[in-house]
């Protein structure tokens, strides 16, 4: 599959990848690289059970999923990569080849600042996405298709209260 | 306030349960059955916490969700394997709550049951001929 979206989100497979841009960009496939989903049978059930059944899921561990991406960008169909974490597809980004990153949906937690609705960053986290542009990858935040891909240096810059 | 109030929970994006719920009120007067659970912009965890209190504090052991694929769906889902009972009914539609709203069948999860069978056949496309 051309991989057409290359998304950080906590939530993983949802509703805004699914539908919000899995149909605009005609999606037959998503690949999942998690460590924690890739060794449980039952979250991979529970994953697969939220997209519709034309649309494949492949689950993949970091080490495991960074050597296929190659191949992936091969096939005709699109595909949207997704992972949980900024470590994960600094990973991908590192071992696998991806050069464009969307920052997609990190939460609230505990030690975080909000820095969009769908953004929450601790300085660690700032850090990690800015050297995913010294590792050579483009990062920009955008939850949906419809909205706007906000560059990285000003989504860092950006503060909402909450 | 009616004697079966917080029979269940709706869970969805954004103003989904509420919304939902207004219309069940206005068209039966029994939207006290329903417990709405709004979501925007919350984490999974965030969620399946959220749904998890709302199960324990109100003994409901009923799920209504917005979308299949939905994070109300994933987090409700873990909630129902935590707790180990339970029913979640994904892809909820109005006929569906209107129906469960005015069951008398005691048992929520059987009545849950009978609704979303009662939403799915409610759905119908009817396509204009030229008069």
């Amino acid at each position: 599959m051309t991989l057409v979206l290359n998304r950080i989100d906590d939530r993983l497979i949802h509703g805004q990848v699914v539908v919000g841009w899995g149909q605009p960009l005609d999606v037959k496939s998503i690949v999942l690289v998690d460590d924690a989903v890739a060794s449980s049978d039952w979250e991979q059930d529970l994953y697969r059970m939220g997209v519709p059944p034309e649309m494949e899921v492949r689950f993949h561990s970091a080490a495991d999923g960074a050597p296929l991406l190659d191949g992936y960008r091969t096939e005709a169909r699109p595909g949207i990569l997704l992972t949980g974490d900024i470590a994960t597809m600094r990973a991908l980004v590192v071992h696998g080849g991806v050069r464009d990153v969307n920052v997609g949906g990190i939460h609230h937690r505990a030690g975080r600042t909000q820095h969009l609705r769908y953004v929450f960053l601790t300085a660690a986290e700032e850090a990690a996405l800015a050297e995913l542009v010294t590792l050579g990858a483009v990062v920009t935040a955008q939850d949906v298709p419809a909205t706007r891909a906000v560059p990285l240096a000003e989504l860092v810059a950006a503060r909402l209260s909450a | 306030m009616s004697d079966t109030a917080g029979r269940a929970l709706v869970a969805g994006h954004a103003d989904f349960a509420a919304g939902m719920i207004s219309a069940v009120q206005q068209i039966t007067g029994q939207g006290a059955v329903l417990i709405p659970i709004q979501v925007r912009d919350l984490c999974s965890d965030d969620i399946q916490q959220m749904l998890y209190q709302a199960m324990m504090t109100t003994g409901t052991r009923v799920i209504f969700t917005d979308l299949q694929a939905g994070s109300c769906t994933m987090a409700a889902r873990r909630v129902l394997r935590e707790i180990g009972e339970g029913v979640l009914v994904a892809g909820t539609n109005l006929p569906m709550l209107l129906d469960f709203a005015l069951s008398t069948n005691a048992n929520a999860v059987e009545a849950a049951a009978s609704a979303a069978e009662r939403g799915r056949g409610a759905v119908t496309v009817h396509t204009a001929s030229p008069a």
